[in-house]
């Protein structure tokens, strides 16, 4: 029996499990995947934005800007890399530069500091990779960017170093009524019971609700598409460049990201059910859209292209509250700025849910996780102290992103634990660099093999029947 | 730590290299090999056909690797394996890691031969999911060779590089069924030899003028959609055709893998993507030379071996004898031809100098054309391909007074 059980290891759930642990209350997260930031979560832009997008009044407005407050201090706290770079918003024409004025209004109204209308001239001299058509700007120095899944992986490890418990594989599919809890069943026939259930199961939240009987949204999709191109095109731009916003969203963006790749995307296609294939069209439509505010973009660097899916709410703003049902709380329609939010709607419901279960404080309570060794980021003197200590950091095993096979390991040992390639990808880029796994992914296989004693045919990519190796044994 | 030469790679190329400058006389020298074993990607190329060119027989990829190790283990060349060099400098300092802790090596001499990579899957505008069933070539060859795991059963391989046919057959031979191979040019990038071999034996078709437009499947591959591409290598719309498989393999290409070269700031030949050398393969920083893949990619190792030998017996009389004022003369890819190695010859040089260079298009009979100034000669050739590296030889000081050397291929009249 748990005090709260989170539906969903999205970056929502996990900063909801990790702010429920300053409470003394039992947690447990059950996700449907084989590990966590498995949505929106592991596929998105990265940014955090600054705050001037959002309607004035909506949750969206105010999570966003309480999320981005908080960032740098929860990425500290977590041991993850934050970047303030600052946003700027690209105008091209008289038409343009007037919906700056418009945003600049909105951004102070819902109270984002520091935001500045930049004239061509300083804009391109603040950005010089800006496009020729460029004739203004806006300019938000508290927009920044943030590795998505590592903020959500490092939140879930840190719940979970607290006590929190984390069950994958756990897709819930049914609910009953047990006097005033809980039982939660998933397809595979586990049962787990909780006080309180908290429902961030991001494009499956409508599904959830409905499992307890709140038919009250609906959850639509939006796929948007990137490309991601190779460290030595990452240093086109220094800011994160957005184009003007539009009724279909943000627009395609052009971005560094906290590991040095360049980011172009997303774009934004209307879909029956949440698919994150990519359209033959996309390559074209990003590349064309993000020529009009950043030139010179190296598209021959691209190392990889996917998709997330923006699972938004029919009232196109974020649902945070307790659910019409008795017991269930709903953190849906959490849309972008989403990420920005987490940490903000996290402590929100924390508390909310705390206070219903009448929780104490909990003193034993760490905000830290030890951030695991990262060689690549590491001095000469720094390397040869680390391998003194363990000689498994002084093995190369992934050459494009240089990871060792000590921090291999340390995905497999730390909470929580990587039991597929791309989760060790995830967490430590092995595989994520220009050859995309080519040299490193028998090697991380093999690892995997050996940690978990699996046969080869049950080495999966990415869980389920993701199989690597489908034709057997020689 | 102070080392007259460093070679950067223990594969063919960086064990000839290190091997021939001992011959010539260098006694400081190590090679440093990121693998736990020397011998690059030989280890796992099972096949035969190797050598037959340099050792007229056939061996396997180790067999010829092999010869290459024992050389440097009968002259008692240092290798360091699992070795993982993270750095070099335009001063020729060296830094590595291995279990035993992170240094630095100052070097009189480097040698770069750390090979190339298979240009990835990510590289390629392919709609659709990214499931598992997706492998470069290579890697779906280390996965069958060395661990003796065959990643599937239904196979559509896209790219006709070499190892993209070396695995077709491979494939088939260990009871997978390769649906098709497609080529997005008209010719094949790979070994005539390799066709014939690989796939007209096994009866595996060739779509040539053809790519992958879209993967399906979730978890695992279910089909992939085909299509024939127009002049500009577009899908051209209404010849898409599924093709049911669980696994794809990429052949698309070599790229050399030259981040430690960037770092040190030397300049790349946009065409190679390997850098600007000489006739003795020396860079443009003086006493750091480069061979074999990571310098421009070869598709018969007999090839690498020949290069790297000059490079090792070029860095022995650098170490050796100090380093001489030379005179350059460019070398220039003319019509029809791809690119050009060396890229510049010492243009006082006694010795005739093989130089190596891939022509842009298929010709059956063909003659290549060499101009340097009042200099002309040409030679005659049956057919060339653009998956076949040719050569053609000269000696720099009968050019005299040229201003620059080119090399052309033009249809036979
Ligand atoms: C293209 C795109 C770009 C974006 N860019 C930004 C940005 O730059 N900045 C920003 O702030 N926000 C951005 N967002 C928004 C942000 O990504 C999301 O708001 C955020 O990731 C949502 O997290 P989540 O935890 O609510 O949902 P998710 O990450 O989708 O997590 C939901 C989890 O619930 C699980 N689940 C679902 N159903 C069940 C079930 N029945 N049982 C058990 N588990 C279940 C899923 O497997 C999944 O792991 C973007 C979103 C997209 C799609």
């Amino acid at each position: 029996m748990y005090d709260v059980a989170i539906v969903g290891g999205g970056v929502t759930g996990a900063f909801c499990a990790r702010f429920l642990m300053r409470y003394k209350v039992s947690v447990v997260i059950l996700e449907a995947s084989d590990d966590v930031a498995a949505g929106a979560s592991a596929a998105n832009s990265g940014i955090v934005h600054a705050g001037f997008d959002a309607a004035s009044g909506t949750l969206k407005a105010a999570f966003n800007l309480r999320g981005n407050r908080m960032m740098q201090r929860v990425c500290a706290e977590l041991g993850v890399k934050y970047l303030e770079n600052g946003s700027i918003v690209a105008a091209c024409g008289a038409d343009e530069e007037r919906m700056l004025a418009d945003l600049l209004a909105r951004g102070e109204k819902n109270g984002v500091e520091g935001l500045r209308l930049l004239s061509e001239e300083e804009a391109h001299a603040t950005e010089p990779a800006l496009a020729d058509g460029v004739t203004g700007a806006l300019f938000a120095p508290s927009g920044g960017i943030v590795c998505p899944y590592g903020l959500t992986i490092a939140a879930v490890g840190n719940a979970m170093d607290n006590g929190a418990e984390l069950l994958c594989g756990f897709t819930l599919t049914a609910a009953e009524r047990s006097g005033e809890d809980w039982r939660l069943f998933s397809e595979d026939g586990r049962s787990v019971m909780a006080r309180v259930v908290v429902n961030c199961a991001g494009a499956g939240a409508e599904r959830v609700a409905r499992v307890f009987g709140d038919d009250s949204f609906r959850i639509g999709a939006r796929k948007g598409e990137y490309i991601l191109l190779d460290r030595t095109a990452g240093s086109l731009v220094t800011h994160t460049v957005f184009p003007v916003p539009s009724a279909a969203g943000k627009g395609v963006l052009v971005s560094p990201t906290v590991d040095g790749n360049l980011i172009v995307g997303p774009t934004s296609v209307e879909e029956e059910t949440p698919d994150v294939s990519l359209r033959r069209e996309a390559f074209a439509e990003i590349a064309e859209k993000a020529a009009h505010i950043v030139e010179g973009i190296a598209f021959g660097e691209m190392i990889t292209s996917f998709a997330g899916v923006r699972s938004y709410c029919d009232r196109h703003d974020f649902i945070v509250g307790w659910s019409r049902v008795a017991g269930v709380y709903l953190a849906a329609g959490i849309e972008s700025p989403g990420l920005t939010s987490a940490p903000a709607i996290g402590v929100y419901i924390a508390d909310m849910v705390a206070e219903k279960l009448a929780a104490e404080r909990n003193e034993a309570y760490s905000p830290i996780r030890r951030k695991p060794p990262v060689f690549r980021e590491m001095t000469d003197a720094e390397r040869a102290e680390m391998i003194a200590r363990d000689p498994a950091y002084g093995r190369i095993v992934c050459r494009c992103e240089q990871v060792t096979l000590g921090e291999i390991l340390s995905a497999l040992r730390t909470q929580p634990p990587a039991h597929t390639l791309d989760g060790v990808k995830l967490r430590t880029r092995a595989g994520m660099g220009r050859c995309q796994g080519g040299f490193c992914q028998p090697a991380v296989f093999n690892l995997l093999m050996r940690e978990y004693g699996y046969r080869a045919e049950e080495v999966t990519k990415k869980g389920g029947r993701s199989y690597v190796i489908t034709g057997g044994e020689l | 730590m102070r080392k007259q030469l460093v070679v950067i790679g223990g594969g063919p190329a960086g064990l000839a290299a290190a091997v021939a400058a001992y011959d010539a006389g260098v006694r400081d020298l190590v090679v440093l090999e990121r693998e736990s074993e020397a011998g690059g990607i030989l280890k796992q190329c099972v096949h035969n056909g190797f050598g037959l060119t340099r050792f007229r027989e056939s061996m396997t990829g180790p067999e010829y690797a092999r010869r290459f190790l024992d050389e440097a283990r009968a002259r008692r060349i240092g290798i360091l394996t699992n070795t993982f060099v993270t750095r070099l400098t335009p001063e020729k300092r060296v830094s590595y890691v291995n279990e035993k802790g992170a240094f630095c090596c100052e070097a009189d001499a480097v040698i770069l031969a750390m090979g190339c990579r298979e240009r990835s899957k990510g590289a390629l505008n392919i709609a659709g999911t990214r499931p598992a069933g997706l492998f470069s070539a290579g890697t779906a060859q280390k996965y069958v060779n060395i661990y003796g795991h065959l990643p599937g059963k239904r196979v559509v391989i896209l790219g006709s590089g070499d190892i993209g046919l070396i695995m077709a057959r491979r494939m088939t031979l260990e009871g997978a069924k390769v649906e098709c191979v497609c080529e997005i040019m008209p010719y094949s990038g790979g070994l005539g030899r390799n066709i014939a071999q690989c796939l007209d034996d096994f009866g595996i078709p060739l779509l040539l003028e053809h790519t992958i437009v879209s993967v399906e499947g979730r978890e695992r591959v279910e089909a992939v959609v085909i299509a024939r591409v127009d002049e500009k290598r577009q899908p051209i719309a209404g010849t898409e055709r599924r093709v049911e498989c669980d696994t794809v393999l990429f052949s698309v290409g070599l790229i050399p893998e030259n981040e430690l070269t960037k770092g040190a700031g030397i300049a790349l030949d946009g065409q190679t993507k390997g850098c600007l050398v000489d006739d003795g393969r020396e860079t443009e920083i003086e006493g750091v030379f480069a061979c074999g893949n990571v310098l421009h990619v070869h598709d018969l190792v007999d090839f690498v071996s020949e290069e790297a030998e000059i490079a090792g017996r070029s860095a022995a009389e650098y170490l050796l004898h100090g380093a001489r004022a030379k005179r350059y003369l460019p070398v220039l890819a003319g019509e029809n031809v791809s690119y050009i190695v060396p890229q510049r010859l010492d243009a006082d040089g006694q010795t005739p100098v093989q130089l190596y260079f891939r022509v842009k298009s298929a010709l059956r009979g063909a003659v290549i054309s060499v101009e340097a100034g009042d200099f002309r000669k040409s030679v005659k050739r049956i057919a060339v391909a653009p998956g076949e590296m040719e050569r053609v030889t000269v000696v720099p000081s009968q050019l005299s007074g040229a201003a620059a050397l080119r090399v052309s291929v033009f249809r036979e009249e």
